[in-house]
């Protein structure tokens, strides 16, 4: 059968089987590569991407089901440059292998759009269904916490009161 | 040393933004076209059988399926230090999920649907998965031709047995060390198998072109020596180093488990059999559990001897390896623990004997800690008991016995320079020994712990290292080095180190993914060697490379060479103020002399490192005589936790860690692999809990089942500190680090739930449910049931460690 989504910004109709999984047709149909396989359970995360701006794991999503939707990777992120979220993560060193970093990134994006100040616990939970082997999560914590608050304060909002954790001393 | 730009400096991963924004390929993200095929593997559903029969027609009937292959097709065996592995089970399977068959076909449904149409005739053997049963007299033989297999020679299988290699370290007398002693204490400790589970899965890729060219993508740690163990496995069909490229390109994590050949060499023999189609072989989330590698089991017995006044008398460790049904890798696990399990002390009387012993599991192997960190859970654990037991303080009794420059090491060589007491000292103050945090609940009770650590790179004396460097029209530069970049940062440490020889500003610096047609030659990257072996490697090309750029001036200007430097990439002179040279004006053009001549031309360098002062030759029976290790990296780490009295969970509130790293090329990363590795390591200490049933079956392969740590699941706090006592024949005085950050957490965890509750938990991993039934007074062996993640199925403390009556 066939469906349309739009990807990255681009809408595409493309015959699929009612069985394909939606990270094999992004990935091997309309050959956007940075969702990665990584168990095929919706365990480890590395899949994500955002259908209609919400967090899936696409190796639990049917193509079928995309149709008609909008459907974002970490590709449109960047199309002028790494975003603010990214640069943190590039800056703060956050990633060591990079196979999750992909769906860390969507997940945070994602988190920032909903909540632009998020606790130290809202951030470790927005990114609790992306497995990072490498890691330990610090830099990336650190990394989304820099950058929501860089994009506050372009947005000119406050921070609301709150108590986190120690966090790496150096 | 102090004016050093770029070494020392937390510069960003000049990989950092490819990763972030989705353009870094993985081996699965390469497009190969509308010719690709993909496989699916045929496994074993038994720990031992002969193979009657394999029947592939109804396979072969599927539509779309274009060949069955198995061990008929490819009868060869392989294998990094001992070949003991066929690429297809030849004859009979060893373990649950072992390659039978292979299927090709146009698509990877296609493929599984044909796969479970080849139909496999078993005849069921006895098959072992206990330790006492594998080493007893009459032991079903995992390998009946042990006997007959080519390996390196500081291996010592003995045929007719499961033992496949057995390490024995002698040193002094040890009677006349226990006789000595004045406190003595000896307990058994078991350490379950561990999975990897890096988030990219092995995958690879085959193509056997027209030409005869056999080039494979593959998710490795190692491509150099991939193509040497393909060579030499498939020497039999005509093929030859030249006739093999392996590329790698990004490695989604490896932690060990990507070293070596696992089943990359399926891969291999499947583009051969599909001439002019490449084939994709990528391991499912279940199979990279249980056929790639996995961390070894191992049950330990431990007798340590120390007089009054804290000095460490004698050892006598007794390694029992469970290293599942090959060992062609595990061996030299189980052959670094033997040469090192005194830990960082150095005992005048020791006996040491690492037994690695087949089973019918799953092929154990190298993981990050490679044995350290299977080893040391016992050894710190027993470490804090007998100071307790003399009534000393465990801090203090480390620090008396802690290792200096020049001690005597196990195997009769001297200790490299090392800064353990002053990570002692700095661990202890960090974690404020000795004062007990207050608990946040009435029902929570907290403890500390302590522990050091050691570890040398294990790997045969001659691994060799080596770098090409080369200039672009801009100034700017590639280096082409095959250390893989496994997450740790090697491509931005080999950059600073190039930039700071060079002047040529990180950002300016291209370091390559291996390449084994292109790049420079490196062994493998394991071991925590790269910064060191490579980044000599490096420095020497860098170096190489100025000395040509100065030449170049020389012949073009007729300044004398040994009066030029470079500074912000340009040639300068120190008797002509005024001269100024950019790199980017003549490093590919030359430079024009007054008559339109040129003088000079692209520059090029090479580098290479191989220690030239080490030697695995030593006395079978004492293991002395040789020099097997380059170096040993040393720290010192703690812990706070606080448990639930109610539930046994642990928290951990602060884990300090101490490394004395030589030199810090780039902290910001070293501090990254403190965090990493201890929230590693602290999950294999408190709840990766791998589970076989009892016909040898791998239970929890996923991570549903099988749980590693989430962002909700890390210390609360983490303090890295950085040591530099350097090495000196490391770069700039580094040596590695990438391992040691994850060997020592098992101990902190069981010292700090002893000082917490008393209790003293000698099994890993130390669950909730473990402490809540030491809590209870319920002995966990007589309650845990038939499934094992321990190598050993009944009460520890009953094993005897027996290598049978014949032996």
């Amino acid at each position: 059968m066939n469906i349309t989504v739009k990807l990255n910004g681009i809408a595409q109709t493309i015959a699929v089987e009612p069985s394909d999984l939606l990270i094999d047709v992004i990935r091997d149909r309309l050959g956007v590569k940075s969702p990665k396989y990584g168990c095929g359970k919706g365990d480890c995360g590395a899949c994500t991407v955002l259908l209609d701006g919400d967090v899936v794991r696409s190796c639990l999503v049917l193509a079928v089901e995309a149709d008609g939707r909008e459907i974002t990777t970490v590709e449109a992120l960047s199309m002028e440059g790494p975003n603010d979220v990214q640069r943190e993560l590039i800056r703060n060193n956050a990633f060591q292998c990079g196979f999750c970093a992909p769906g860390v990134t969507l997940a945070a994006e994602e988190l920032l759009r909903r909540n632009a100040d998020p606790t130290e616990e809202e951030i470790r939970e927005a990114v609790a269904g992306n497995l990072c082997r490498c890691t330990g999560y610090q830099q990336i914590v650190e990394a989304v916490r820099t950058a929501a608050r860089s994009r506050r304060k372009k947005a000119g909002r406050k921070r609301r009161p709150r108590s986190g954790r120690k966090g790496v001393k150096s | 040393m102090s004016d050093l730009k770029v070494i020392g400096k937390p510069v960003p991963r000049i990989d950092g933004e490819e990763r972030v924004v989705g353009a870094a390929q993985y081996v699965d993200d390469l497009d190969f076209g509308p010719n690709l095929l993909h496989a699916e593997i045929v496994e074993s559903p038994h720990a031992h059988a002969e193979i009657l029969s394999i029947d592939t027609r109804e396979a072969e009937r599927v539509p779309g399926v274009v060949k069955v292959v198995t061990a008929k097709d490819f009868p060869y065996t392989f294998g990094l230090y001992m070949q003991d592995r066929y690429i297809f089970a030849k004859d009979r399977v060893r373990f649950v999920g072992e390659q039978v068959a292979a299927v090709i076909a146009r698509d990877p449904a296609t493929a599984k649907r044909a796969a479970e149409r080849v139909k496999v005739r078993y005849r069921k053997r006895p098959f072992v998965l206990d330790l006492k049963e594998a080493l007893s007299d009459d032991a079903p033989l995992v390998h009946p031709d042990l006997g007959h297999y080519a390996r390196c020679p500081w291996f010592f299988p003995r045929a007719g047995t499961n033992i496949a290699h057995w390490r024995k370290t002698r040193r002094g007398d040890i009677r006349k060390g226990f006789a000595q002693a004045d406190f003595i204490l000896e307990d058994t400790y078991t350490v379950p198998r561990y999975a990897h589970c890096a988030i990219e899965t092995h995958a690879i890729v085959s193509l056997y072109d027209h030409s005869g060219r056999l080039t494979l993508w593959s998710s490795s740690q190692s491509p150099f020596t991939q193509r040497n163990v393909f060579a030499n496995a498939l020497a039999p069909l005509g093929l030859s180093h030249q006739d093999i490229r392996v590329i790698s390109p990004n490695v989604g994590g490896g932690f060990g488990g990507k070293a070596g050949v696992s089943m990359e060499i399926m891969g291999a023999v499947l583009g051969l059999a599909v001439k002019g189609h490449p084939v994709k072989l990528r391991c499912t989330r279940g199979q990279e559990f249980y056929n790639t590698y996995q961390r070894q089991g191992v049950l330990a017995r431990i007798k340590l001897g120390a007089t009054k006044d804290g000095r460490m008398t004698a050892i006598d460790h007794k390694l029992h390896w469970d290293a599942g049904a090959y060992v062609e890798y595990g061996a030299n696990v189980v052959n670094a623990a033997g040469l090192s399990a005194t830990g960082p002390y150095p005992i005048p009387n020791i006996r040491i004997d690492s037994i690695c012993t087949y089973t019918n599991l799953p092929p154990g192997g190298p993981y990050r800690g490679f044995g350290y960190s299977e080893f040391l859970f016992g050894l710190e654990s027993h470490v804090d008991r007998l100071a307790e037991m003399m009534g000393m303080d465990p801090v203090k009794f480390r620090r008396i016995n802690a290792i200096q420059e020049g001690d005597t090491l196990a195997y009769g060589g001297k200790m490299n320079p090392s800064g353990l007491r002053e990570a002692i000292d700095r661990t202890a103050r960090e974690i404020k020994w000795g004062k007990k945090t207050r608990p946040s609940g009435p029902n929570k009770v907290t403890g500390k712990g302590f522990a050091t650590f050691w570890k040398a790179p294990a790997m045969p004396p001659n691994a060799a290292s080596s770098a090409f460097l080369k200039f672009n029209e801009d100034g700017s530069l590639n280096v082409l080095i095959s250390g893989m970049d496994i997450g740790q940062g090697l491509l931005t440490v080999m950059a600073q180190v190039a930039s700071e020889v060079l002047t040529v500003p990180v950002e300016r610096i291209r370091v390559e993914t291996p390449d084994t047609d292109r790049n420079a030659y490196e062994w493998q990257t394991v071991g925590s060697h790269v910064t060191w072996g490579c980044g000599n490697a490096v420095k020497m090309a860098a170096e190489e490379a100025r000395d040509k750029i100065f030449t170049t001036v020389h012949r073009a200007h007729g300044l004398k060479k040994e009066d030029l430097y470079l500074e912000n990439e340009e040639v300068r002179c120190r008797t002509r103020k005024n001269f100024r040279l950019p790199l980017r004006d003549f490093v590919i053009n030359g430079i024009m002399l007054p008559n339109g001549q040129f003088r000079g031309g692209p520059i090029l360098a090479s580098g290479m490192f191989m220690p030239e002062f080490t030697s695995a030759l030593s006395d079978p029976e004492t293991s002395q005589g040789g020099k097997p290790n380059v170096h040993y990296t040393v720290g010192a780490a703690a812990v706070d936790i606080e448990i639930d009295r109610d539930t046994g969970k642990v928290d951990v509130l602060k884990v300090v860690l101490a490394v004395d790293v030589g030199r810090a090329i780039n902290p910001d990363l070293i501090r990254g692999q403190v965090v990493g590795g201890v929230v590693q390591g602290l999950a294999t200490a408190l709840y990766e809990d791998i589970r076989y049933d009892k016909n040898g079956k791998l239970l929890n392969a996923n991570f549903t089942d099988y749980k590693i740590p989430t962002a909700m699941d890390t210390p609360k706090e983490i303090v890295p500190i950085i040591l530099e006592v350097p090495q000196p024949d490391g770069p700039y005085g580094a040596r590695g680090v990438g391992e040691h950050t994850m060997i020592p957490c098992a101990p902190i965890v069981a010292n700090a739930i002893y000082n917490a509750l008393g209790l003293r938990l000698k099994s890993m991993p130390l669950t909730a449910e473990k402490i809540c039934l030491a809590m209870n007074g319920i002995d966990y062996d007589e309650v845990k049931g038939e499934t094992m993640g321990l190598c050993f199925m009944g009460d520890p403390d009953t094993y005897e460690f027996s290598t049978g009556k014949t032996r």
